[in-house]
């Protein structure tokens, strides 16, 4: 494969002067006329049955057109909201509809709409809808959950128990037994609120007549809201379209068909009418799904030397009100929690249960930044338990370069990677030895410095079809189709649609790299159901890795054929014909050469084809790699914990990266940016926290910390290049690679700062408070 | 009962009669239909509304509609000229400064205050005198080279135009 000046050139994006200059197309901005506002009234109770819902007073109110409630439309839905496999076919959970019927289960699940002719209308009106709830005891704990006293959320499933699985490989007993060193451990995933900026937005427009549907919708998804609305509302696929404009971030929390949408949907249906929900901060924060909530217990065999031999891992996992429709996607966290290591043994449990609280979900990284947590933090706890030091116990236990492709214990095959190159180079960037030496130093003078590594590797680019469908209950594959012009300007359609990630500039530079032609002759298309055959969509960091590689293939596709049509046009052998930079010329007389401009005008004068040739010049791809990527990389932490407040600082954060070919560098390093911020806002910052009623303590960003500028250092960032050799780019995803990596990367920094006083774990967040109290614990001695 | 305002939104005079209860946000969007102001939160935290009012960066959130009344207001969209970005602007766009692009306008404008009350902040003033502006995207690391490289070329252009504004830090 050719590496031309367009792989790896950090081009401008072009979707920025829109975005810059406030000319973007989010939701909310595109105009619509006549439009009805939704309002939806959402349970206040954690968990209740609803005695009635007195609608009379709110349908009084200015502007009011209508108001359903879950009776109301019961009929409307063909089928409750889906859930997939991911990863435990054995789990048992209850049917979820847009409105709630009999019972609520969590703060903010929706019980009624309002329609009006205005916002506040709408919101006034709603404002008067009396619901009257009858309490239930709500339930708020993880293990509490499963209690002998623990109130019952599903009737149908007799219990709040979703599944209890167990994944094992290897003789557990037998490395029990040769263990040197036997470490217990609990690890807290804390709940997360993934709060991209753009809330949820959703403008659906069904023509009565015509029986079409169309939806605008702030979602990563829209290829799969298509299939879902189709089927839940009981409309041809072939009405149903759904747009995703610009997208004001994702994050995992707009990979669902919701409610909202549905119910959209249904009220414009109803009244013949565009109906347009704006979800605003405070609902989102409890109504669109949160991330990880998980507790990981652990206990580690190893050896003296660091010598890792097996691990029982139990991963309780807390779904919340409902199983969300990729709910038990975290469960991917047990299945590769072996990390970069070597490993004899691994027993793994995953717990799931219900609690009346937000239903959660995939969140940045989904069960790898839980894994990648897991197994971290287990290399830090031998270290600090054998007194090898922490970069030895992970060099000792690397999978080396020459066992690759190495299949893991539970059976997943990595497809490249060196992972001492970036550990090494990381190492070498914050003078790794330099820093011990000056911790040494700077302990005896009371300041705890800390220093957490993370030599993370993950699995991404979602999927190969065969495994993803058999794991997950979906086929992956990335799509694309190529079209040049009249002109010989190129439109690429691609099955994935970005939210900040840049697709439009850098697959435009994967397609024209193939062309030849320049990069703003290159169109990309995306995010609109009725423009392409199929799309997998976005999530899993799996955009560069499928479906570039689809533009990609389809481009070479195009390519042939231009090639074909030149051999044509210059009455030669098509072996004799070359084509370069744009140009398709008999080999050694470049002087006379089509260009592709000229073969993209033949191919569609039918006249000028070769006998037989179709007309046109495109190409179609559905990309089915053989495996997935597993980039990988090593990130140090640097802190330094204030002795009296427990404050924690980021001195410096050096990453080190390997996603294999980078074909926007600049790009891959925004990402890596937000990622790692993302991170590092779980390790110091951010958790939602209930109260024992349900009730969602931290639901505005007043009381839920987001990491402004302030809070954060500067990265410094370096990669190696290891192309995946499951792709023809030899692109590994990196989406949420920063995220992976940096939470265990900080964590491992404090415990390191604080290990003077015998501090072995900190829960996350990281606060102040928690560090201070860690310090005081033995009464405030110091070393 | 609604009232009379008269609210001068990128140069242009508009008058209305809205709400009391109206929020400025809702006002540029609905009323004087620019769109480029964002809402991202109901708490003033997020800072996507970010806007000038009468020389002022204010979270148009934060305010109503007529507490506006007989105000000069510049939105995002008043500050490229035609096609030519104002630097911030191209700042934001040279150094990958945005992504998702829901929190920029708010972010430029928040941007543009400061480099007017300081020409030449530090990594540190970039950092702190963003404060009040969420981005889940960019970790802030290439805002703040933005911000830097801005504050580079708008400082060179003023030194061209007149020593005395680059004291002032105008644009």
């Amino acid at each position: 494969m050719a590496i031309s000046q367009l792989i790896g050139a950090s081009i401008k994006r072009r979707e920025d002067p829109e975005l810059v200059t406030g000319s973007g197309s989010f939701v909310d901005d595109l105009a619509q006329t006549a439009v009805v506002h939704m309002y939806v009234v959402r349970s206040t109770q954690a968990h209740a049955r609803i005695a009635g819902i007195d609608t009379t007073r709110a349908r009084e109110a200015d502007g009011v057109l209508a108001i359903f409630t879950g009776k109301d439309l019961a009929a409307d839905f063909q089928a409750p909201l889906p859930v997939t496999v991911c990863f435990v076919p054995e789990k048992k959970y209850p049917p979820q509809y847009p409105l709630a019927t009999d019972k609520v289960r969590y703060v903010g699940e929706p019980v009624a709409i309002v329609l009006a002719s205005s916002r506040t209308a709408a919101e006034d009106a709603a404002e008067r809808l009396d619901v009257r709830y009858e309490r239930l005891s709500p339930v708020v704990d993880i293990e509490g959950a499963i209690g002998k006293d623990a109130a019952i959320l599903h009737d149908d499933v007799g219990s709040n128990l979703s599944f209890d699985v167990k994944r094992a490989a290897g003789d557990i007993e037998a490395a029990f037994a040769e263990a040197e060193v036997r470490i217990s451990q609990r690890l807290q995933q804390q709940r997360l609120i993934p709060v991209a900026i753009e809330g949820r937005a959703v403008v659906a427009d069904f023509k009565t007549f015509a029986n079409t549907l169309t939806v605008w919708s702030s979602t990563q998804i829209p290829h799969f809201v298509k299939v879902w609305l189709a089927v839940i509302l009981g409309i041809p696929e072939t009405q149903v379209r759904v747009v995703a404009p610009d997208v004001g971030g994702g994050f995992g929390s707009k990979i669902h068909v919701y409610p909202e949408e549905i119910l959209a949907a249904v009220a414009s249906r109803r009244l013949g009418r565009p109906v347009k929900w704006i979800e605003e901060r405070a609902e989102n924060m409890r109504a669109t799904t949160h991330g990880r909530s998980q507790i990981w217990d652990v206990e580690i065999a190893a050896k003296r030397d660091g010598t890792l031999l097996g691990l029982r891992v139990t991963q309780w996992l807390d779904l919340g009100a409902y199983c969300s429709q990729f709910g038990t996607f975290q469960v991917l966290g047990l299945l590769v929690a072996q990390g970069p290591y070597h490993l004899k043994a691994f027993e793994g449990r995953a717990i799931g249960v219900f609690t009346n609280r937000t239903p959660t979900d995939a969140y940045r990284g989904a069960g790898r930044p839980e894994a990648t947590y897991l197994i971290e933090r287990v290399i830090d706890l031998v270290a600090q338990e054998t007194g090898v030091d922490p970069v030895a116990v992970r060099r000792l236990n690397f999978v080396r370069k020459e066992e690759q492709p190495f299949t893991s214990l539970l059976g997943l095959t990595y497809d490249s990677g060196d992972y001492t190159i970036t550990l090494d180079k990381a190492l070498q960037m914050v003078d790794y030895d330099g820093l011990r030496r000056e911790q040494a130093e700077k302990r005896k003078q009371g300041i705890y410095l800390g220093i957490g590594l993370c030599t993370y590797l993950e699995i991404c680019g979602l999927g190969p079809a065969a495994p993803t469908q058999a794991a997950t209950g979906v086929s992956l594959w990335g799509m694309s189709v190529v079209r040049l012009h009249f002109t010989g300007k190129a439109t690429a359609i691609i099955g994935s649609s970005p939210h900040g990630q840049g697709h439009e500039t850098t697959f435009a530079q994967v397609v024209a790299n193939v062309l030849g032609i320049p990069v703003g002759d290159v169109d990309i298309v995306h995010g609109d159901t009725a423009i392409g055959p199929m799309g997998m969509d976005t999530y899993g960091s799996r955009s560069t890795a499928l479906d570039a590689n689809a533009a990609h293939i389809s481009a070479t596709r195009v390519r042939d054929k231009a090639k074909k049509i030149a051999a044509h046009l210059l009455e030669a052998a098509e072996d004799d014909v070359v084509y370069e930079n744009g140009k398709a010329f008999v080999k050694g007389a470049p002087s006379k050469a089509f260009t592709i401009q000229e073969i993209a005008m033949a191919a569609f004068q039918t006249n000028r084809l070769p006998k037989g040739m179709e007309g046109g010049l495109e190409a179609t791809t559905f990309f089915d790699p053989e495996n997935f990527v597993w980039p990988f990389g090593a990130h140090v932490c640097v802190v330094e914990v204030d002795g009296d407040t427990g404050a924690v600082r980021i001195r410096r954060y050096v990453a080190v990266d390997d996603c294999g070919t980078r074909i926007n560098p600049m790009v891959v390093d925004g990402q890596l940016h937000g990622g790692i911020a993302q991170g590092i806002g779980q390790a110091l910052y951010e958790e939602a926290v209930y109260d024992d009623e349900g009730q969602l303590k931290t639901g505005t960003l007043v009381d839920y910390m987001i990491a402004s500028a302030p809070d954060l250092p500067s990265f410094e960032l370096e990669a190696t290049i290891t192309p995946s050799p499951v792709n023809p780019l030899g692109v590994k995803g990196i989406g949420e690679a920063g995220t992976i990596a940096s939470t265990p990367a900080v964590i491992n920094a404090i415990v390191d700062a604080l290990h003077p006083f015998g501090v072995k774990d900190v829960d996350m967040p990281a606060s102040p408070e928690k560090v201070w109290r860690l310090m005081h614990k033995n009464g405030g001695s110091r070393p | 009962m609604r009232q009379k305002v008269a609210i001068t939104v990128n140069g242009t005079r508009f008058e209305h009669e809205v709400e009391p209860r109206l929020l400025l946000v809702y006002y540029l969007r609905e009323y004087a239909g620019l769109t480029g102001t964002h809402v991202g939160c109901d708490t003033s935290n997020c800072g996507a509304c970010t806007v000038d009012l009468d020389g002022h960066s204010v979270k148009a959130c934060t305010l109503l509609a007529v507490q506006a009344d007989g105000a000069q207001v510049t939105t995002i969209e008043g500050l490229a000229k035609g096609t030519e970005l104002h630097p911030l602007q191209q700042a934001f766009w040279d150094e990958h400064g945005l992504q998702c692009g829901y929190c920029t306008p708010g972010m430029i404008m928040a941007a543009r205050q400061l480099l007017q009350r300081n020409a030449n902040p530090t990594e540190a003033e970039i950092r702190s005198g963003l404060e009040g502006n969420l981005c889940r995207c960019t970790g802030y690391h290439n805002i703040v080279k933005a911000v830097q490289a801005a504050a580079k070329t708008m400082g060179a252009a003023a030194d061209r135009e007149s020593p005395a504004a680059v004291r002032a830090g105008g644009h």
